[in-house]
């Protein structure tokens, strides 16, 4: 699909603040972190969930375990896109039950994405809580979800696309706001 | 959501391995690897497949693809019927077309159709509504067993392209040899076929395999043994003069087991011949990867079920 890039929102230094940032609100809001783990939702909330962990490690030298949760079997939104979606593995090697579980997304749209989270999350145990870390609201929730720790807000029209590049996947840190051109 | 994620499995039916690409068995192996890990959580569901009906439609007798078709959709939170033959009305005279007619009339999804002749979930493909999966037909294909058969080899050998499998049996009726041959070659393996020359027509080395009557000669360097099952019924129609004679020359040995490689494996689609296929010494055998065909079925299957009925058909409301 072609198309046109309209702004661009963050480079490589301001997603590193930001992250930075997000990382000193986690830990002012959660003085014990015995119970603490993220768990990311592929594909680049893994990466964020990790560079978080780091973060985590420099300032606090405790280690906090990391999973991947893969959500395609959860989701409900299918026929927004043509093709199917790649299953692939949700990766979670620790138990879930009554820990206070950090759900990392890069960027937080309808809500639908969150909602199977929850639910892929609960299938696989109880957590004592959920918090929700993103980089990016963009806001046109469609559900009643909203993120514990927002990166950016980011008003957008709903035909715009915002894309988040990591460096792990893209080669490249940077977000973009995004336009489809007709052909 | 990343492109990089969305995949093209463009078929309604799975009927055979025969109108696969190669692309496509690998979308499926390795969407079987994530419903692999599903089946090792506590809570063995996922509501992917909720509110869909699949009906096993077997006129054959089966464990293992039965029972494992059964579990793949419950795993998926479907809903299943099982229909077989000595229990319906085809025992008093209902055709195969009313029986899938009025099926199809309590809105099904999917018909998982095994049947002793072959083309039946071809013919039935051609007039009805839900997605067909072909569990096994006649002596044509079999292809969720050969496609648990590739995963497994891909489990063990890390690849399929290059390896040197052979199929040992009654190659003329079976359904499992030649969805296999279909598979493996178009994953780039060597195939050799090997059995008696009444049971192995010489016409299947136009399907690029190699024909070897001797197993001794067959078996040397080979990285996969996979023994077929010997139907009684064939000594009664003299393909070969007593099961004794077929066990000197077509049984795996320990001994035949030493001529392979030596990390080989050895498969078997079940249900094993203790004895006449195997020696009975082989089947605790650390090469025997037999009980993990079996556990690699339900994830195949899972993504059979999952890669043909989920996340396409919905609507949302807007």
């Amino acid at each position: 699909m072609a198309e046109k890039i309209k702004a661009k929102i963050m480079d490589a230094n301001k997603i590193r603040r930001v992250l930075q940032r997000l990382t000193t609100e986690i830990l002012e809001r959660n003085r014990n972190l015995k119970n603490f783990v993220i768990v990311g939702i592929r594909t680049r909330g893994i990466y964020l969930g990790k560079r978080i962990a780091t973060l985590i490690k420099e300032m606090e030298k405790i280690n906090i375990p990391v999973g991947v949760l893969d959500i395609t079997l959860y989701r409900d939104d299918f026929s927004e896109f043509e093709t199917q979606h790649m299953v692939q593995k949700t990766e979670i090697p620790f138990s879930i039950a009554k820990k206070d579980v950090l759900l990392v997304d890069d960027v937080l749209f309808t809500g639908r994405t969150i909602r199977a989270a929850m639910d892929g999350l609960f299938d696989l145990g109880r957590p004592k809580t959920i918090q929700l870390l993103v980089l990016i609201d963009r806001g046109h929730r469609e559900l009643p979800i909203r993120a514990d720790y927002v990166g950016k807000i980011l008003p957008t029209s709903r035909k715009e696309l915002v894309q988040v590049k990591l460096k792990e996947v893209d080669g490249i840190d940077e977000v973009l706001i995004t336009e489809p051109v007709e052909k | 959501m990343s492109p990089e994620t969305s995949l093209q499995f463009r078929h309604y039916h799975l009927l055979g391995i025969e109108d696969l690409e190669a692309s496509e068995i690998i979308t499926i192996l390795d969407t079987a690897e994530s419903m692999a890990e599903i089946s090792r959580r506590d809570i063995k569901k996922v509501p992917t497949l909720r509110g869909k009906t699949v009906v096993n439609l077997f006129f054959e007798p089966s464990t293992r693809t039965r029972s494992s078709f059964e579990l793949a959709a419950k795993r998926l939170s479907a809903d299943i019927v099982n229909f077989s033959l000595p229990t319906s009305s085809v025992v008093k005279g209902e055709t195969l077309k009313d029986t899938v007619r009025n099926l199809e009339a309590m809105a099904i999804d999917a018909l998982i159709v095994r049947h002793s002749s072959s083309g039946v979930p071809h013919f039935i493909a051609s007039f009805c509504q839900s997605h067909v999966i072909n569990a096994g037909d006649g002596t044509h294909e079999h292809p969720t067993q050969a496609l648990l058969d590739a995963y497994t080899i891909r489990q063990y050998k890390k690849r399929i392209k290059g390896l040197k499998v052979i199929i040992v049996g009654d190659i003329l009726h079976s359904r499992v040899a030649r969805s296999n041959l279909f598979l493996l070659r178009k994953l780039g393996a060597e195939v050799v076929l090997c059995g008696p020359p009444t049971l192995l027509p010489p016409e299947f080395s136009k399907m690029e395999a190699k024909i070897e009557y001797s197993l001794d000669k067959a078996i040397v360097g080979a990285d996969v043994v996979m023994m077929l099952r010997i139907q009684r019924e064939r000594q009664k129609a003299n393909y070969f003069p007593s099961l004794r004679e077929y066990r000197h020359l077509y049984c795996l040995t320990p001994e035949r087991m030493k001529l392979a490689k030596k990390e080989a494996i050895i498969m078997h689609p079940g249900p094993i011949n203790w004895g006449i296929e195997i020696d009975s010494a082989l089947a605790d055998s650390i090469q025997s990867v037999i009980l993990k065909q079996v556990e690699n079925g339900l994830a195949i299957r899972m993504a059979v079920l999952y890669l043909l009925l989920g996340g396409k058909e919905r609507e949302i409301a807007d």
